[in-house]
Protein backbone atom coordinates (compact mmCIF):
# COMPACT_ATOMS: atom_id res chain seq x y z
CA UNK A 1 0.00 0.00 0.00
CA UNK A 2 1.45 3.27 -1.18
CA UNK A 3 1.25 6.23 0.93
CA UNK A 4 0.56 10.06 0.44
CA UNK A 5 0.56 13.18 2.16
CA UNK A 6 -2.55 15.04 1.37
CA UNK A 7 -2.68 17.77 4.14
CA UNK A 8 0.25 20.04 5.23
CA UNK A 9 0.08 22.55 8.00
CA UNK A 10 3.12 24.86 9.60
CA UNK A 11 3.06 27.69 12.31
CA UNK A 12 5.44 29.95 11.64
CA UNK A 13 8.90 29.14 13.22
CA UNK A 14 10.92 31.49 15.55
CA UNK A 15 9.43 33.59 18.68
CA UNK A 16 6.13 33.50 19.70
CA UNK A 17 5.88 34.64 23.34
CA UNK A 18 2.07 34.49 23.25
CA UNK A 19 1.44 30.97 22.66
CA UNK A 20 2.82 27.52 23.91
CA UNK A 21 4.33 24.89 22.00
CA UNK A 22 1.34 22.59 22.46
CA UNK A 23 -0.79 25.41 20.98
CA UNK A 24 1.82 26.03 18.03
CA UNK A 25 1.31 22.39 16.95
CA UNK A 26 -2.33 22.61 17.55
CA UNK A 27 -2.38 25.34 14.87
CA UNK A 28 -0.27 23.48 12.64
CA UNK A 29 -2.65 20.40 13.39
CA UNK A 30 -5.94 22.42 12.35
CA UNK A 31 -3.96 23.90 9.28
CA UNK A 32 -3.26 20.15 7.80
CA UNK A 33 -6.38 19.21 8.62
CA UNK A 34 -8.22 22.11 6.82
CA UNK A 35 -5.50 21.69 3.78
CA UNK A 36 -7.24 17.81 3.32
CA UNK A 37 -10.45 18.69 4.01
CA UNK A 38 -11.01 16.53 6.68
CA UNK A 39 -11.76 16.75 10.37
CA UNK A 40 -9.68 16.12 13.56
CA UNK A 41 -12.17 12.89 14.31
CA UNK A 42 -11.74 11.56 10.89
CA UNK A 43 -8.21 10.80 11.54
CA UNK A 44 -7.28 7.08 13.09
CA UNK A 45 -4.14 7.42 14.72
CA UNK A 46 -1.27 9.90 15.50
CA UNK A 47 1.83 10.02 15.97
CA UNK A 48 3.75 13.30 17.22
CA UNK A 49 7.26 14.38 19.23
CA UNK A 50 8.19 17.54 21.41
CA UNK A 51 11.07 17.48 23.14
CA UNK A 52 11.04 20.60 25.30
CA UNK A 53 7.11 21.35 25.30
CA UNK A 54 5.65 18.80 26.94
CA UNK A 55 3.50 15.63 25.59
CA UNK A 56 2.32 15.65 22.15
CA UNK A 57 -0.84 13.41 22.84
CA UNK A 58 -1.73 16.98 24.69
CA UNK A 59 -2.41 17.68 21.21
CA UNK A 60 -6.00 16.13 21.81
CA UNK A 61 -6.74 18.38 24.64
CA UNK A 62 -6.40 21.13 22.05
CA UNK A 63 -7.91 19.39 19.48
CA UNK A 64 -10.99 17.14 20.74
CA UNK A 65 -11.26 14.00 22.35
CA UNK A 66 -12.24 11.15 20.01
CA UNK A 67 -10.48 7.86 21.73
CA UNK A 68 -7.64 7.70 18.81
CA UNK A 69 -4.49 6.47 19.32
CA UNK A 70 -2.04 8.70 20.00
CA UNK A 71 1.57 7.87 19.93
CA UNK A 72 4.55 10.02 21.52
CA UNK A 73 7.61 10.13 19.58
CA UNK A 74 11.26 10.99 21.12
CA UNK A 75 14.31 10.34 18.68
CA UNK A 76 16.53 13.80 19.30
CA UNK A 77 16.69 15.91 16.01
CA UNK A 78 15.13 12.91 13.97
CA UNK A 79 11.82 12.77 15.78
CA UNK A 80 9.73 14.50 12.92
CA UNK A 81 11.63 11.62 10.45
CA UNK A 82 10.96 8.92 12.58
CA UNK A 83 6.95 10.03 13.44
CA UNK A 84 6.92 10.25 9.58
CA UNK A 85 8.16 6.64 9.59
CA UNK A 86 5.87 5.23 12.12
CA UNK A 87 2.71 7.18 10.12
CA UNK A 88 4.41 5.35 6.75
CA UNK A 89 4.18 2.43 8.27
CA UNK A 90 1.07 1.86 10.14
CA UNK A 91 -0.60 2.94 6.82
CA UNK A 92 1.25 0.61 4.39
CA UNK A 93 0.77 -2.00 6.50
CA UNK A 94 -2.93 -1.93 5.89
CA UNK A 95 -4.11 -1.07 9.31
CA UNK A 96 -5.46 2.40 8.61
CA UNK A 97 -5.79 4.74 6.26
CA UNK A 98 -5.70 8.04 7.64
CA UNK A 99 -4.02 9.63 10.03
CA UNK A 100 -2.09 12.72 11.44
CA UNK A 101 1.79 13.40 11.88
CA UNK A 102 2.47 16.14 14.23
CA UNK A 103 5.78 17.86 15.42
CA UNK A 104 6.34 21.29 17.80
CA UNK A 105 8.64 22.24 20.70
CA UNK A 106 9.49 25.60 22.23
CA UNK A 107 12.93 26.01 23.47
CA UNK A 108 14.71 28.40 25.71
CA UNK A 109 17.43 30.26 24.27
CA UNK A 110 21.23 29.51 23.64
CA UNK A 111 22.46 26.04 23.11
CA UNK A 112 20.82 22.73 23.91
CA UNK A 113 21.98 21.13 27.29
CA UNK A 114 21.88 17.66 27.13
CA UNK A 115 22.12 15.16 30.03
CA UNK A 116 25.09 12.74 29.59
CA UNK A 117 23.91 9.86 31.88
CA UNK A 118 20.77 10.28 29.68
CA UNK A 119 22.35 8.49 26.70
CA UNK A 120 24.84 6.40 29.05
CA UNK A 121 27.99 8.59 29.15
CA UNK A 122 29.50 9.09 32.85
CA UNK A 123 28.77 12.69 34.17
CA UNK A 124 32.67 13.89 33.81
CA UNK A 125 31.55 14.02 30.31
CA UNK A 126 29.15 17.11 30.54
CA UNK A 127 31.23 18.76 34.02
CA UNK A 128 34.45 18.63 31.78
CA UNK A 129 32.09 20.41 28.92
CA UNK A 130 32.26 18.16 26.27
CA UNK A 131 28.21 17.50 25.97
CA UNK A 132 27.90 20.21 23.21
CA UNK A 133 26.64 19.13 19.93
CA UNK A 134 28.61 22.61 18.63
CA UNK A 135 31.40 20.86 19.27
CA UNK A 136 30.86 18.21 17.11
CA UNK A 137 29.94 20.04 14.59
CA UNK A 138 32.90 21.84 14.79
CA UNK A 139 35.55 19.27 15.25
CA UNK A 140 33.78 17.34 12.15
CA UNK A 141 33.82 20.05 9.74
CA UNK A 142 37.43 20.83 10.47
CA UNK A 143 38.65 17.56 9.90
CA UNK A 144 36.83 17.53 6.78
CA UNK A 145 38.06 21.08 5.69
CA UNK A 146 41.42 19.34 6.22
CA UNK A 147 40.54 16.32 4.34
CA UNK A 148 38.64 18.06 0.85
CA UNK A 149 39.94 21.69 1.06
CA UNK A 150 37.02 23.37 1.93
CA UNK A 151 37.41 27.28 2.07
CA UNK A 152 36.22 29.07 5.61
CA UNK A 153 34.69 31.65 2.57
CA UNK A 154 32.36 28.45 1.40
CA UNK A 155 31.05 28.22 4.84
CA UNK A 156 29.62 31.69 5.04
CA UNK A 157 28.50 31.35 1.55
CA UNK A 158 26.47 28.48 2.56
CA UNK A 159 24.64 30.42 5.70
CA UNK A 160 24.29 33.58 3.19
CA UNK A 161 22.22 31.36 0.87
CA UNK A 162 20.05 30.18 4.07
CA UNK A 163 19.21 33.76 4.85
CA UNK A 164 18.18 34.39 1.40
CA UNK A 165 16.18 31.97 1.30
CA UNK A 166 14.54 32.75 4.69
CA UNK A 167 13.81 35.65 3.24
CA UNK A 168 11.46 34.62 1.19
CA UNK A 169 9.93 32.33 3.03
CA UNK A 170 6.87 34.19 5.06
CA UNK A 171 7.50 31.29 8.17
CA UNK A 172 11.00 31.85 8.79
CA UNK A 173 12.13 33.06 11.44
CA UNK A 174 15.29 34.82 10.21
CA UNK A 175 14.15 36.96 7.30
CA UNK A 176 16.57 39.21 6.38
CA UNK A 177 19.70 38.36 3.95
CA UNK A 178 23.01 38.78 5.89
CA UNK A 179 26.63 39.72 3.92
CA UNK A 180 28.98 36.90 3.53
CA UNK A 181 31.23 39.10 4.87
CA UNK A 182 29.39 39.93 8.20
CA UNK A 183 28.67 36.10 8.61
CA UNK A 184 32.13 35.33 7.98
CA UNK A 185 33.38 38.23 10.56
CA UNK A 186 30.81 37.71 13.42
CA UNK A 187 31.91 36.07 16.94
CA UNK A 188 33.68 32.72 16.59
CA UNK A 189 31.98 30.42 18.87
CA UNK A 190 33.41 26.87 17.81
CA UNK A 191 36.33 26.95 15.41
CA UNK A 192 35.87 27.07 12.71
CA UNK A 193 31.99 28.10 12.76
CA UNK A 194 30.68 31.68 13.46
CA UNK A 195 27.77 32.55 15.48
CA UNK A 196 25.90 33.01 11.97
CA UNK A 197 27.05 29.58 10.68
CA UNK A 198 24.78 28.00 13.46
CA UNK A 199 21.43 27.16 14.01
CA UNK A 200 19.34 28.31 17.61
CA UNK A 201 17.32 26.23 18.97
CA UNK A 202 13.81 27.71 18.32
CA UNK A 203 9.89 27.31 18.69
CA UNK A 204 7.23 26.11 15.63
CA UNK A 205 4.65 23.63 14.25
CA UNK A 206 4.50 21.36 11.40
CA UNK A 207 1.66 18.74 10.97
CA UNK A 208 0.90 16.14 7.75
CA UNK A 209 -2.41 14.29 6.72
CA UNK A 210 -0.88 10.85 5.76
CA UNK A 211 -3.17 8.49 3.99
CA UNK A 212 -3.54 5.66 1.69
CA UNK A 213 -2.43 6.45 -1.90
CA UNK A 214 -5.65 5.28 -3.66
CA UNK A 215 -7.74 7.57 -1.45
CA UNK A 216 -5.50 10.63 -1.51
CA UNK A 217 -7.55 12.07 -4.91
CA UNK A 218 -10.55 12.28 -2.24
CA UNK A 219 -8.80 14.72 -0.53
CA UNK A 220 -6.53 16.76 -2.33
CA UNK A 221 -5.77 17.69 -6.03
CA UNK A 222 -2.40 17.72 -5.32
CA UNK A 223 -1.83 14.45 -3.63
CA UNK A 224 1.89 14.30 -2.95
CA UNK A 225 3.66 10.57 -2.16
CA UNK A 226 6.24 9.22 -0.05
CA UNK A 227 8.43 6.77 -2.09
CA UNK A 228 10.20 6.23 0.80
CA UNK A 229 10.75 6.87 4.44
CA UNK A 230 14.10 4.90 6.36
CA UNK A 231 15.96 5.61 9.71
CA UNK A 232 19.21 4.01 10.86
CA UNK A 233 21.08 4.36 13.86
CA UNK A 234 25.54 4.37 13.65
CA UNK A 235 27.19 1.21 13.07
CA UNK A 236 30.56 0.98 15.01
CA UNK A 237 33.06 3.57 13.61
CA UNK A 238 31.09 5.79 12.31
CA UNK A 239 31.99 9.63 13.96
CA UNK A 240 29.49 11.02 15.49
CA UNK A 241 27.84 13.43 18.15
CA UNK A 242 28.21 12.66 21.74
CA UNK A 243 30.86 10.11 21.93
CA UNK A 244 34.32 10.23 24.34
CA UNK A 245 36.04 7.97 21.91
CA UNK A 246 36.06 7.21 17.79
CA UNK A 247 37.04 3.94 16.95
CA UNK A 248 40.49 4.17 15.12
CA UNK A 249 38.63 2.80 11.97
CA UNK A 250 36.20 4.90 10.63
CA UNK A 251 32.83 3.29 8.70
CA UNK A 252 30.30 5.35 6.65
CA UNK A 253 27.48 7.34 8.94
CA UNK A 254 23.87 6.64 9.89
CA UNK A 255 23.31 9.30 6.93
CA UNK A 256 24.94 7.35 4.02
CA UNK A 257 22.96 4.30 5.24
CA UNK A 258 19.99 6.05 5.76
CA UNK A 259 20.56 7.88 2.49
CA UNK A 260 21.33 4.38 0.27
CA UNK A 261 18.16 2.54 1.94
CA UNK A 262 16.03 5.53 0.72
CA UNK A 263 16.99 5.48 -2.73
CA UNK A 264 16.67 1.50 -3.30
CA UNK A 265 13.27 2.05 -1.59
CA UNK A 266 12.15 4.84 -3.97
CA UNK A 267 14.26 3.50 -7.03
CA UNK A 268 15.17 6.31 -8.04
CA UNK A 269 19.20 7.92 -7.46
CA UNK A 270 20.64 11.26 -6.38
CA UNK A 271 20.68 12.32 -10.01
CA UNK A 272 16.91 12.16 -10.10
CA UNK A 273 16.11 14.48 -7.07
CA UNK A 274 14.77 17.93 -8.22
CA UNK A 275 14.94 19.70 -4.53
CA UNK A 276 16.74 18.89 -1.48
CA UNK A 277 16.39 19.88 2.42
CA UNK A 278 19.45 18.56 4.05
CA UNK A 279 20.14 18.36 8.01
CA UNK A 280 22.12 22.29 8.28
CA UNK A 281 22.51 21.91 12.16
CA UNK A 282 25.24 24.52 11.32
CA UNK A 283 26.77 25.39 7.62
CA UNK A 284 29.51 22.22 7.74
CA UNK A 285 26.96 19.94 8.62
CA UNK A 286 25.09 20.83 5.02
CA UNK A 287 28.18 20.73 2.88
CA UNK A 288 28.71 17.17 4.76
CA UNK A 289 25.54 15.95 4.31
CA UNK A 290 25.19 17.04 0.67
CA UNK A 291 28.01 14.37 0.30
CA UNK A 292 27.15 11.81 2.39
CA UNK A 293 23.73 11.40 0.59
CA UNK A 294 25.11 10.96 -2.51
CA UNK A 295 24.47 14.37 -4.25
CA UNK A 296 28.17 14.98 -5.01
CA UNK A 297 32.06 13.47 -4.02
CA UNK A 298 33.49 14.66 -1.03
CA UNK A 299 35.27 17.65 -2.02
CA UNK A 300 33.08 18.90 -4.79
CA UNK A 301 30.92 20.85 -2.61
CA UNK A 302 33.46 23.94 -2.51
CA UNK A 303 33.05 24.28 -6.55
CA UNK A 304 29.33 23.52 -5.95
CA UNK A 305 28.77 26.33 -3.51
CA UNK A 306 30.71 28.94 -4.90
CA UNK A 307 29.19 28.35 -8.21
CA UNK A 308 25.72 29.51 -6.39
CA UNK A 309 24.49 25.63 -7.29
CA UNK A 310 22.38 25.34 -3.92
CA UNK A 311 20.67 28.22 -4.59
CA UNK A 312 17.18 28.19 -5.75
CA UNK A 313 17.29 28.71 -9.12
CA UNK A 314 20.36 26.69 -9.17
CA UNK A 315 21.30 23.00 -10.45
CA UNK A 316 20.84 21.37 -6.82
CA UNK A 317 19.04 23.65 -4.72
CA UNK A 318 19.59 22.84 -1.02
CA UNK A 319 17.41 23.90 2.01
CA UNK A 320 14.72 26.10 -0.10
CA UNK A 321 13.17 27.43 2.71
CA UNK A 322 16.29 28.69 4.42
CA UNK A 323 16.70 25.15 6.59
CA UNK A 324 17.60 25.12 10.42
CA UNK A 325 19.85 28.08 9.98
CA UNK A 326 16.95 30.63 9.05
CA UNK A 327 14.15 28.29 10.60
CA UNK A 328 16.07 27.64 14.10
CA UNK A 329 15.87 23.89 15.27
CA UNK A 330 12.28 23.40 17.13
CA UNK A 331 13.36 19.82 17.46
CA UNK A 332 9.90 17.83 17.37
CA UNK A 333 9.47 19.98 14.26
CA UNK A 334 11.88 20.74 12.55
CA UNK A 335 12.50 17.10 10.09
CA UNK A 336 8.34 18.14 9.32
CA UNK A 337 9.24 21.12 8.39
CA UNK A 338 11.58 19.42 5.57
CA UNK A 339 8.46 17.86 4.78
CA UNK A 340 6.27 20.64 4.26
CA UNK A 341 8.65 22.56 2.64
CA UNK A 342 8.99 19.66 0.11
CA UNK A 343 5.24 18.91 -0.73
CA UNK A 344 5.00 22.65 -1.16
CA UNK A 345 7.83 22.63 -3.80
CA UNK A 346 5.87 19.49 -5.77
CA UNK A 347 2.27 21.25 -5.46
CA UNK A 348 4.28 24.44 -6.98
CA UNK A 349 3.04 26.73 -4.15
CA UNK A 350 6.14 27.67 -3.00
CA UNK A 351 5.86 31.23 -4.17
CA UNK A 352 9.45 33.19 -3.81
CA UNK A 353 11.24 30.14 -2.95
CA UNK A 354 9.75 28.29 -5.37
CA UNK A 355 12.48 26.24 -7.92
CA UNK A 356 11.82 26.57 -11.43
CA UNK A 357 11.09 23.56 -13.56
CA UNK A 358 8.11 21.87 -12.26
CA UNK A 359 9.93 19.62 -9.33
CA UNK A 360 9.20 15.86 -9.84
CA UNK A 361 11.05 14.72 -6.90
CA UNK A 362 12.27 16.09 -3.03
CA UNK A 363 14.64 14.50 -0.69
CA UNK A 364 14.79 15.14 3.21
CA UNK A 365 17.35 14.47 5.36
CA UNK A 366 17.35 15.13 9.31
CA UNK A 367 20.54 14.39 11.80
CA UNK A 368 20.47 14.02 15.79
CA UNK A 369 21.93 12.69 18.99
CA UNK A 370 23.74 10.63 19.23
CA UNK A 371 24.27 9.57 15.68
CA UNK A 372 21.03 8.55 13.56
CA UNK A 373 19.45 9.69 10.48
CA UNK A 374 15.98 10.12 8.39
CA UNK A 375 15.60 10.12 5.10
CA UNK A 376 12.78 10.75 3.09
CA UNK A 377 12.02 10.79 -0.82
CA UNK A 378 8.45 12.25 -2.18
CA UNK A 379 6.90 12.24 -5.83
CA UNK A 380 4.20 14.17 -7.09
CA UNK B 1 42.80 17.71 54.68
CA UNK B 2 42.24 18.55 50.93
CA UNK B 3 42.84 15.82 48.59
CA UNK B 4 43.34 15.30 44.98
CA UNK B 5 40.63 12.64 43.40
CA UNK B 6 39.81 11.78 40.37
CA UNK B 7 36.64 13.22 38.29
CA UNK B 8 35.42 9.66 37.36
CA UNK B 9 35.83 6.10 39.40
CA UNK B 10 38.09 4.14 36.08
CA UNK B 11 38.45 6.63 33.31
CA UNK B 12 42.23 6.44 34.33
CA UNK B 13 44.64 5.12 36.98
CA UNK B 14 44.54 7.45 40.30
CA UNK B 15 46.06 7.71 42.69
CA UNK B 16 49.17 6.34 40.62
CA UNK B 17 52.75 6.96 39.52
CA UNK B 18 52.57 7.23 36.35
CA UNK B 19 48.55 7.42 35.83
CA UNK B 20 47.00 6.46 32.14
CA UNK B 21 43.77 6.61 30.72
CA UNK B 22 41.47 3.24 30.90
CA UNK B 23 39.95 1.54 28.04
CA UNK B 24 38.93 -1.91 27.38
CA UNK B 25 39.97 -4.22 25.15
CA UNK B 26 37.71 -6.92 23.48
CA UNK B 27 39.19 -10.49 23.44
CA UNK B 28 37.30 -11.52 20.56
CA UNK B 29 37.50 -8.92 17.86
CA UNK B 30 40.45 -6.51 19.09
CA UNK B 31 38.67 -3.74 19.65
CA UNK B 32 39.54 -0.77 22.11
CA UNK B 33 36.94 0.86 24.12
CA UNK B 34 36.87 4.76 25.99
CA UNK B 35 35.94 4.67 28.60
CA UNK B 36 36.19 1.08 29.51
CA UNK B 37 32.50 -1.02 28.99
CA UNK B 38 31.73 -4.29 30.10
CA UNK B 39 30.44 -5.21 26.63
CA UNK B 40 32.23 -4.91 23.23
CA UNK B 41 30.32 -1.84 20.98
CA UNK B 42 32.16 -3.45 18.14
CA UNK B 43 30.70 -7.11 18.67
CA UNK B 44 28.75 -7.27 21.16
CA UNK B 45 30.99 -9.58 22.92
CA UNK B 46 31.15 -9.50 26.48
CA UNK B 47 34.86 -10.97 27.45
CA UNK B 48 36.88 -7.72 27.50
CA UNK B 49 40.07 -6.92 29.57
CA UNK B 50 41.28 -3.23 31.23
CA UNK B 51 43.96 -1.78 29.53
CA UNK B 52 46.57 1.39 29.70
CA UNK B 53 46.13 3.21 26.84
CA UNK B 54 48.78 4.95 25.26
CA UNK B 55 50.30 8.07 26.59
CA UNK B 56 50.58 9.72 23.05
CA UNK B 57 49.21 10.21 20.26
CA UNK B 58 48.33 12.87 17.54
CA UNK B 59 45.32 15.46 17.02
CA UNK B 60 43.34 14.15 14.56
CA UNK B 61 40.34 16.87 14.80
CA UNK B 62 39.49 19.96 17.33
CA UNK B 63 37.66 22.99 18.03
CA UNK B 64 37.62 25.90 20.56
CA UNK B 65 34.85 26.03 22.85
CA UNK B 66 34.15 29.92 23.08
CA UNK B 67 31.25 30.21 25.36
CA UNK B 68 30.71 28.99 28.97
CA UNK B 69 28.48 25.84 28.42
CA UNK B 70 25.50 25.45 30.63
CA UNK B 71 25.19 22.90 33.35
CA UNK B 72 26.15 20.31 33.12
CA UNK B 73 29.15 21.98 32.98
CA UNK B 74 31.17 22.47 36.31
CA UNK B 75 34.17 23.55 35.97
CA UNK B 76 33.84 26.02 39.09
CA UNK B 77 33.93 29.30 36.37
CA UNK B 78 31.65 32.08 36.57
CA UNK B 79 30.25 33.87 33.30
CA UNK B 80 33.04 36.45 34.33
CA UNK B 81 36.11 34.04 34.92
CA UNK B 82 35.39 31.55 31.65
CA UNK B 83 38.62 31.24 29.48
CA UNK B 84 37.65 29.39 25.98
CA UNK B 85 39.23 25.71 26.64
CA UNK B 86 40.75 23.70 23.15
CA UNK B 87 38.32 20.07 22.68
CA UNK B 88 40.06 17.43 20.76
CA UNK B 89 40.43 13.79 19.68
CA UNK B 90 43.76 12.21 19.66
CA UNK B 91 44.69 9.13 18.01
CA UNK B 92 46.62 6.83 20.45
CA UNK B 93 47.82 4.45 18.49
CA UNK B 94 47.06 0.68 18.46
CA UNK B 95 43.97 1.81 20.94
CA UNK B 96 41.44 4.30 20.39
CA UNK B 97 41.02 8.03 19.59
CA UNK B 98 40.12 9.68 22.74
CA UNK B 99 38.13 13.53 22.72
CA UNK B 100 39.61 15.06 25.74
CA UNK B 101 40.03 19.21 26.46
CA UNK B 102 43.04 20.27 25.45
CA UNK B 103 45.97 22.78 27.71
CA UNK B 104 46.06 24.63 24.59
CA UNK B 105 43.18 27.71 23.25
CA UNK B 106 44.76 29.27 20.76
CA UNK B 107 43.39 27.91 17.52
CA UNK B 108 46.95 28.89 15.80
CA UNK B 109 48.99 26.34 18.18
CA UNK B 110 46.89 24.19 16.85
CA UNK B 111 46.53 21.50 13.96
CA UNK B 112 45.44 18.36 12.56
CA UNK B 113 48.03 15.74 12.79
CA UNK B 114 50.30 17.31 15.88
CA UNK B 115 51.78 14.79 18.50
CA UNK B 116 50.26 15.34 22.14
CA UNK B 117 50.12 13.60 25.66
CA UNK B 118 47.88 13.09 28.33
CA UNK B 119 48.53 15.16 31.14
CA UNK B 120 46.22 14.44 34.65
CA UNK B 121 45.80 18.17 36.42
CA UNK B 122 43.38 19.27 38.91
CA UNK B 123 40.07 20.59 37.40
CA UNK B 124 37.70 22.07 40.26
CA UNK B 125 37.57 22.17 43.88
CA UNK B 126 34.90 19.70 44.94
CA UNK B 127 32.60 21.02 47.93
CA UNK B 128 35.02 19.32 50.46
CA UNK B 129 37.81 21.19 49.06
CA UNK B 130 39.19 18.24 47.45
CA UNK B 131 41.13 18.79 43.39
CA UNK B 132 39.41 17.51 41.09
CA UNK B 133 41.59 15.74 38.61
CA UNK B 134 40.85 15.15 35.04
CA UNK B 135 42.91 14.50 31.79
CA UNK B 136 43.43 16.40 29.17
CA UNK B 137 45.86 16.74 25.91
CA UNK B 138 49.14 18.84 25.65
CA UNK B 139 50.61 19.55 22.28
CA UNK B 140 53.87 18.09 22.34
CA UNK B 141 55.48 20.98 19.97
Amino acid sequence: MDVAVVGIGIHPFGRTPSRSGLQQGAFAARAALADAGVAWRDMQFAFGGSASAGSADALVNELGLTGIPFINVANGCATGGSSLISAYNAIKSGEYEIGLVAGFDKHERGAFNADPEELGIGAWYGEVGMMMTTQFFAMKIQKYMHDYAISTDTLARVAEKSFINGSKNPNAWRREPIAVETIASSTMVNDPLTKFMFCSPSEGGVALVLCRADRARQYSDTPVYLKAATLKSRRFGSFEVFAPSQALVQVEGPTVDAAQAAFEMAGVGPRDIDVMQLQDTEVGAEIMHMAENGFCEHGEQEQLIQSGATHINGSMPVNTDGGCIANGEPIGASGLRQVYENVLQLRGQAEAHQVPGEPKLAYSHVYGAPGISAVTILAR
Amino acid sequence: MAQQVAIAEGLFSWPAAQPALLGSRCDDCGIVSFPATDACMACSGRSVRVEELPRQGTLWTWTIQRFMPKTPYNSGETPETFQPYGVGYVELPGGVRVEGRLTENDPSKLRIGMPMEVVFAPYRRDAAGNEVVSFFFRPLD
